[in-house]
């Protein structure tokens, strides 16, 4: 493989993620790494359903007291529009169009960023309130498997920043595609992740 | 590095393994840190037999006790088994599948050295202040009162490891799915290489629980967090749960690979097609399936009721069949072979009759109601050894005297070999089928001693005299192999005259690149066809010579997993020493930094020329 190929949107193969064997086994090994991610959020969903609302004697915390269906609309809004804005950006990818693919890809790292920002603002309105990481099983469990969540997003977007300024001088080529590909792979994980947060803990929360 | 006749010195030498990234090497890096770990893990038992030897010994204090069967079971497991199972995947499968290497060469080291110093790390807690003393199982319960540093240790250090063994698992499914040589389809793929693929696959979906179960007991026991903590709301179960479903497909894990060896040992010294192939392949898969179906047998005393019980009981039952049609198969195997009865050979063929006396048990546990009176007696401990060494640990013994001329190109000495087999076969006998009854009888497991008026004396005494056996046979083996290094007798390609698959049709010792051209692969049993063929090279290629991609060596994973170990004892001290945070700030920066290293600069390898592949001796490195 040779880093200096120049390529223009004709001679650019469609499907630059796997076009190489390198770019090939990233593709399938990232794959199966979210399956085992899976069963790792899987586990932390189990874990929290069966602790839900469960605390010391008397504890006056409940999902339904504690979430705010609002705010975490916007959330998901945010995450979800990320998602959308990380396809347009593979999209450009494709077609061998590198400011495009770099344009998008910062709309997805702010909305990324956002979206962070009012988990950690939801985060520390709980805790202010008393609902902090040793109240309970119940804050034990919401906080690790949101946590959890959170920190893949915070990966997410350090993994975005730094594909972006590694390659920002030299462009697309065949080495970095797979890595643009599995990296936005990534993030929709987390936005289906997410999505699953969204139903599983705040709105059963506040409606089951 | 190729070539025999290169002598290095010894600075040299160590520097090459420590940054190597050749499946080659990590693999004999596995079997020596296995080996090592299987002799620790080896000595903890023989001090758990002493102890027990005679009825109110104090040899060992209850305290003690505890820790040294903790630490038994926890590094003959996941120090011991699982990294020889990773030598024999790491020496066999890219020449089985015809590959240059592993589909992530990089992270193979990573997983090795992650798994070197998570072990490490965990053993260090002998000296550190105790070691972890809740079992191999670290029930909640019993962990989070447990004084001391011990279950930090455990904690912290399977985390490490089990990274590692994530990394392998997934390492070894890209390599199988992407990198076979053109012909080997999946249902040419020999049994090792079908039992590698799905017992990655089992870790792949069984580590992240476990995962997930340490990560709650560090939080509960560093942090304050309530998982476990039934006055907080929290529930002991919930460890039980994730555990077992980490470590039932665990124990597949660590036998399906072996019935892969043994499926490459009866077909090879019968000198005959393994029988029922895609069968095999079939109840390969099927085992593995089934294998995340049935955790909760191994908690039908903890009150999960009886529909739950009787649903786990008959899913456990079940997996009897498909193991049931790889026995068959083996024996029709054998049945009107040729068979040439080596070293391997006897081991495969004991595997036979000790397992199903292990099945045998697990089928009895299996039904619920008996398993009342089973649970937490030594029956149990007789079922897992019937399984765990008649099957695990004689299938790495197998495939250390099947392969040894593969990865060393010599060969271990068969009269040698044949005194450890009967010794340890007796001895093993000796040890765990009395271990049945002292079971009926009402002994416990886990118990440091027991009153001489109890009836157990005899039987214990037999148990620990067996154990003798088993030490004098692992001490001939590790006379045999520092022999067999010393003599240094070149064996050459398929030293076993037999050899059916890819690996022997591969020249001896086997080029740094593997394969000078990609083979190409026309049936089941490839090797053989050629031979049959009369073709002198035992290879048709898929390819004309041409420059060969080689990864560059690297010392990075060992310094990423390096950073992870320093990170550990900043966690585990924290909050009792004031150095912990910044020693765990520095741990996380040496990882992240050198991370940081790998993705910045680019490494894409470089490439061994035509020109020099030509030449006799195989290109230069
Ligand atoms: C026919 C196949 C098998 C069946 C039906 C079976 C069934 C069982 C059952 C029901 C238990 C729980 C008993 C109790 O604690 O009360 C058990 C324990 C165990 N089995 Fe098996 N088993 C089978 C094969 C295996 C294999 C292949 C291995 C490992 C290679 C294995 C390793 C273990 C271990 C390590 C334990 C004890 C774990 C502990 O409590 O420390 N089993 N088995
Ligand atoms: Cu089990």
């Amino acid at each position: 493989m040779d880093l200096n190929t120049k390529y223009t949107p004709q001679s650019w193969p469609q499907h630059a993620e796997n076009s190489t064997l390198e770019g090939k086994n990233k593709f399938v090994g990232f794959w199966l790494f979210l399956g085992g991610e899976t069963t790792l959020f899987a586990s932390l969903f189990a874990t929290y359903l069966a602790l839900k609302n469960k605390g010391p004697e008397g504890m006056e915390f409940t999902t339904q007291e504690l979430y705010q269906l609002p705010l975490v609309f916007i959330m998901t809004m945010l995450l979800l529009t990320s998602s959308l804005t990380s396809v347009y950006a593979m999209y450009h990818m494709k077609n061998y169009n590198f400011k495009a693919m770099q344009a998008w890809l910062m709309i997805t790292v702010l909305l990324g960023a956002a979206f962070l920002g009012f988990e950690i603002y939801e985060f520390n309105h709980y805790v202010h309130e008393g609902f902090n990481y040793s109240q309970s099983a119940f804050s034990s469990s919401f906080f690790t498997l949101v946590g959890t969540h959170g920190l893949h997003v915070l990966i997410g977007l350090g993994w975005f920043i730094l594909l972006m300024l590694r390659n920002s001088k030299r462009g697309l080529n065949l080495y970095n595609a797979p890595k643009y590909y599995i990296a936005s792979l990534y993030w929709h994980f987390i936005d289906v992740v997410w999505v699953f947060i969204f139903t599983v803990v705040y709105l059963m929360g506040v409606a089951g | 590095m190729s070539s025999i006749a290169q002598k290095k010195g010894f600075g040299a030498t160590l520097w090459d393994y420590l940054t190597t990234v050749d499946h080659k090497k990590i693999a004999i890096l596995y079997l020596v840190t296995g080996g090592f770990f299987f002799i620790v893990g080896g000595i903890e038992a023989m001090l758990i037999r002493i102890q027990l030897a005679k009825p109110d010994n104090d040899f060992v204090s209850a305290g003690l006790y505890n820790e040294i069967i903790t630490m038994h079971g926890t590094t003959m497991i996941f120090l011991a088994a699982m990294p020889l199972i990773f030598a024999f995947m790491n020496a066999v499968v890219p020449l089985q599948i015809g590959a240059r290497d592993v589909a992530f060469p990089f992270l193979n080291s990573l997983g090795f050295w992650m798994f070197f110093f998570g072990g490490i790390f965990l053993n260090l807690s002998w000296f550190l202040g105790g070691a972890p003393d809740a079992g191999w199982t670290s029930y909640a319960s019993l962990s989070l009162a447990s004084p001391g540093h011990g279950i930090d240790f455990y904690a912290l250090g399977l985390q490490i490891s089990g990274g590692g063994t994530l990394i392998a698992g997934i390492n070894f499914l890209v390599t199988i799915i992407n990198m076979r040589a053109p012909g080997m389809t999946y249902m040419r793929m020999p049994l090792f290489t079908w039992s590698t693929f799905v017992a990655s696959a089992l870790i792949l979906f069984a580590f992240p629980p476990l995962t997930v179960g340490l990560f709650l007991m560090i939080f509960d026991r560093m942090f304050d967090a309530n998982f476990f903590d039934h006055t907080m709301g929290g529930n002991t179960v919930i460890w039980e749960h994730l555990f077992w479903i980490f470590g039932h497909p665990e124990v597949y894990i660590l036998i399906l690979p072996m019935f892969g060896v043994f499926s490459e040992i009866f077909a090879t010294f019968s000198r005959k097609r393994l029988f029922g192939y895609s069968a095999m392949v079939f109840a390969t898969v099927l085992i593995g399936f089934l294998g995340f179906m049935v955790w909760a047998h191994h908690m039908f005393t903890t009150g999960l009721g009886a529909t739950a019980n009787a649903i786990f009981a008959v899913a456990t039952m079940a997996i009897a069949v498909p193991t049931g049609v790889k026995i068959f198969n083996w024996l029709l195997t054998m049945w009107g072979g040729s068979i040439k009865f080596t070293t391997a050979m006897l081991y495969a063929v004991a595997f036979i009759p000790m397992f199903v006396i292990g099945g045998v048990t697990g089928v009895m546990q299996a039904s619920a109601p008996l398993d009342y009176q089973l649970h937490d007696s030594y029956f149990i401990v007789a079922h897992f050894h019937y399984v765990i060494v008649g099957g695990t640990v004689l299938g790495l013994l197998a495939g250390l005297h099947f392969y040894w001329p593969l990865m060393f190109n010599t060969m271990l000495d068969e009269t040698l070999g044949k005194i450890t087999f009967w010794l340890f076969l007796i001895g093993f006998n000796l040890t765990f089928f009395i271990q049945h009854f002292l079971g009926l009888l009402g002994m416990p497991r886990r118990v440091f001693t027991y009153g001489a008026d109890q009836g157990w004396d005899l039987f214990n005494l037999i148990s620990s005299f067996g154990a003798i056996f088993m030490a004098v046979a692992v001490t001939i083996l590790l006379i045999n192999i520092v022999k067999t290094i010393a003599q240094n007798k070149a064996v050459g390609r398929d030293p076993w005259g037999d050899g059916r698959t890819l690996e022997w049709a591969i020249p001896q010792p086997v080029p740094f690149y593997n394969f000078k051209q990609t083979p190409l692969v026309r049936g089941l049993d490839t090797f053989w066809i050629e031979k049959q063929e009369g073709n002198k090279e035992g290879m048709t290629y898929a390819e004309p010579v041409g420059d060969i991609h080689m990864p560059h060596n690297s010392f990075i994973p060992f310094v990423m997993a390096f950073g992870l170990f320093v990170g550990a004892f900043g966690a585990l001290y924290n909050g009792e020493q004031a150095w912990a945070v910044p020693v765990l700030i520095l741990g996380l920066l040496i990882t992240f930094l050198s991370m940081g290293t790998r993705s910045l600069k680019d490494d894409l390898g470089y490439h061994i020329h035509k020109e020099d592949l030509m030449d006799k001796k195989g290109g230069k490195h």
